[in-house]
């Protein structure tokens, strides 16, 4: 048997250990358990985990698979964002307005993943709902790297990004409204993957920006991603947005020849503030596409400097009318006053943190009387210059290869005294979201620090066996996204072991 | 975007937030500062451009108008910070 420790398994090999008896789903979550306990109070990666639940459902997945039962994921243990809802479990969105908020019922994207055998691990930290792209902004305290504890995971889904490349989960649940998948992958060294709009359910997310959200995959590598994807996408009745256009079965791509395959290299996101060492790893894996088969087509995508200012604009607008519902009357924290205008006042006051009070009056700005024309309705005409950029753009090309954040993880605290700086993070995500289209964030390299730069694939609407297929033959022929942490590999295991048994 | 806290004030009360002075003044000077990064949009020409609200093309997604089992009262309440008698209880709306 594989002598590796379980915990550095990925999903379709833990499931083949399962199936084989090589040990029990109560093993690997007893395992798991003991991991978390060790080595998340340094990172902060789960806002919860609850050990009885979690072991309950193992054995009860044991005794599934021991009477025959042979479901998909079937005691496969999952940690999931904290901003997808969990029935009985705390949900929180990151945010003090939603502490002790009991779910009475589960996200469709979760539902579906629990329905095929997975069991949820835990809740991943995130900034408050959704807002931010360094976890700084979780109400609950930041989450850290674990290339290095003084740099943040990047965000909004950090927890899961961090837990997944300590080797706290073997795959993770993030969402992505500008990024918040591919750039926190990116900055921890595992693959992130944010799926068409419309191709998973957003039933029990959250709502940060309703035209733009979507939930993704964060595993260890593409295959895994592929595999989560392919339970979690269709429709949903209780989504409209979620459509009914057939799931193709994206493991029939994986292996399948790049060559031929036309890779579009967009120069506007190879200038300016991007980290040498970053626009080096990119062109070196573009290169091996090249070398696998691939053409190389350079190709211009002008509309790129709109792609933020448009961004913040649609996101903070659709943000401040989703997050009027937190007005401490159904559900919530409420600050009580003697009318029912300052009870909502107060409580929205002092149960949002800065950054989604910062979003909620740029939003409302944007759609106030007088502005609507001049920030909302240019954004959303922009909006459309960007989508036929990029429709243009897959005339020519199967695929658009670029980074997924212009520098590697950064300081906790360097960015969050300046909301521009951070919100420039996501400067190579966002335009994916506006379009609608789908895209992967890989691990490619290093830099100096020892810091993972992450390669993105972006894909036209509904393209997602072209990126999974690409992303597939980049991870055979590379190793990066086999490197783990410090903190998840045996030798470290076996230092701390040592250092733990010393009298 | 130079903005004034008067402005920022009363974009506060459209939002039912109860901010303090501190916050307001934080406020003017960031939100001008991304307002002025955010006018790069005001110089492109879009006026034979349509909207983009949204991606899909799906309009009108229709269901049959039949009632399913909904969440019981008990759960519905569970989350409520005050209620009573079956219903959330909320600080008096209309004055005596």
């Amino acid at each position: 048997m594989d002598p590796r420790p379980l915990h550095q398994w990925t999903v379709h090999q833990l499931l083949e250990g399962l199936g084989q008896g090589a040990f029990s789903a109560q093993e690997l979550a007893q395992h798991l358990l003991e991991r978390i306990q060790a080595v998340d109070p340094q990172l902060h990666a789960y806002l919860r985990v609850e050990p009885e639940r979690v072991l309950a459902q193992a054995r009860q997945a044991d005794r599934r698979r021991r009477s025959g039962d042979r479901s998909p994921l079937l005691g496969i243990p999952l940690a999931v964002k904290d901003v997808l809802v969990t029935r009985g479990v705390e949900t929180t969105a990151g945010s003090r307005i939603l502490q002790g908020f009991v779910p009475p019922y589960t996200a469709t994207a979760v539902a579906r993943l629990e329905a095929a055998g997975a069991i949820l691990l835990g809740k991943t930290n995130t900034d408050e709902f959704a807002m931010g792209s360094s976890t700084e902004n979780s109400a609950y305290g930041p989450t850290r790297n674990p290339w290095n504890l003084d740099r943040v995971p990047g965000g909004s889904s950090g927890g899961s990004a961090a837990a997944v490349a300590a080797r706290l989960a073997p795959a993770a649940l993030g969402t992505d409204t500008g990024g918040s998948v591919r750039q926190p992958a990116a900055l921890c060294g595992v693959v992130g993957l944010k799926p068409s709009y419309g191709r998973v359910s957003r039933h029990g997310l959250i709502a940060y920006g309703s035209s733009l959200d979507q939930v993704g995959p964060i595993a260890q590598d593409v295959a895994d991603a592929a595999l989560l994807l392919q339970i979690m996408a269709g429709p949903d009745p209780r989504d409209s947005t979620s459509l009914d256009t057939s799931v193709p079965d994206y493991r029939a791509v994986l292996g399948r020849t790049i060559q031929g395959l036309r890779i579009g290299l967009p120069q506007e996101y190879f200038t300016g503030g991007i980290q040498p060492e970053v626009d080096r790893a990119v062109r070196a894996a573009v290169a091996q596409l090249e070398d696998l088969g691939a053409t190389v087509v350079p190709i211009r995508l002008r509309t790129l400097e709109m792609a933020l200012p448009v961004y913040y604009l649609v996101a903070t607008a659709e943000a401040s009318a989703n997050l009027a519902r937190y007005d401490g009357i159904r559900y919530g924290r409420r600050t009580p006053a003697a009318t029912v205008m300052d009870t909502y006042r107060r409580t929205r006051g002092q149960g949002f943190g800065a950054e989604v009070k910062r979003r909620i009056m740029l939003g409302t700005y944007a759609l106030s009387a007088g502005y609507y024309d001049a920030y909302y309705l240019k954004a959303q005409q922009v909006r459309t210059l960007i989508r036929q950029d990029f429709e243009a753009a897959f005339q020519q090309v199967d695929v658009i290869a670029s980074p997924t954040s212009p520098t590697t993880a950064f300081r906790l605290g360097e960015r969050t005294e300046d909301p521009l700086q951070m919100y420039l993070a996501d400067i190579f995500t966002v335009s994916v979201n506006l379009t609608g289209m789908c895209a992967i964030s890989v691990p490619c390299g290093f830099d100096e620090a020892g810091l993972p730069i992450g390669l993105q694939l972006m894909g036209p609407h509904l393209g997602e066996e072209r990126i999974l297929q690409v992303a597939y033959a980049y991870q055979q022929v590379t190793e990066w996204h086999r490197r783990c942490p410090p903190s998840a590999s045996p030798e470290q295991e076996q230092a701390a072991r040592t250092r733990d048994s010393r009298p | 975007m130079k903005l004034t806290p008067e402005v920022v004030r009363h974009v506060a009360e459209l939002a039912r937030l109860e901010l303090s002075e501190a916050e307001i003044h934080r406020y003017t000077e960031q939100l001008s500062a991304i307002l002025d990064y955010a006018a790069r949009i005001q110089a492109v020409d879009t006026s034979q451009v349509p909207p983009t609200p949204y991606v899909l093309s799906r309009v009108n997604v229709l269901r049959d108008d039949a009632s399913e089992p909904s969440l019981p009262v008990d759960e519905a309440l569970a989350n409520a910070p005050d209620r009573e008698d079956g219903f959330f209880r909320v600080p008096a709306i209309f004055e005596e």
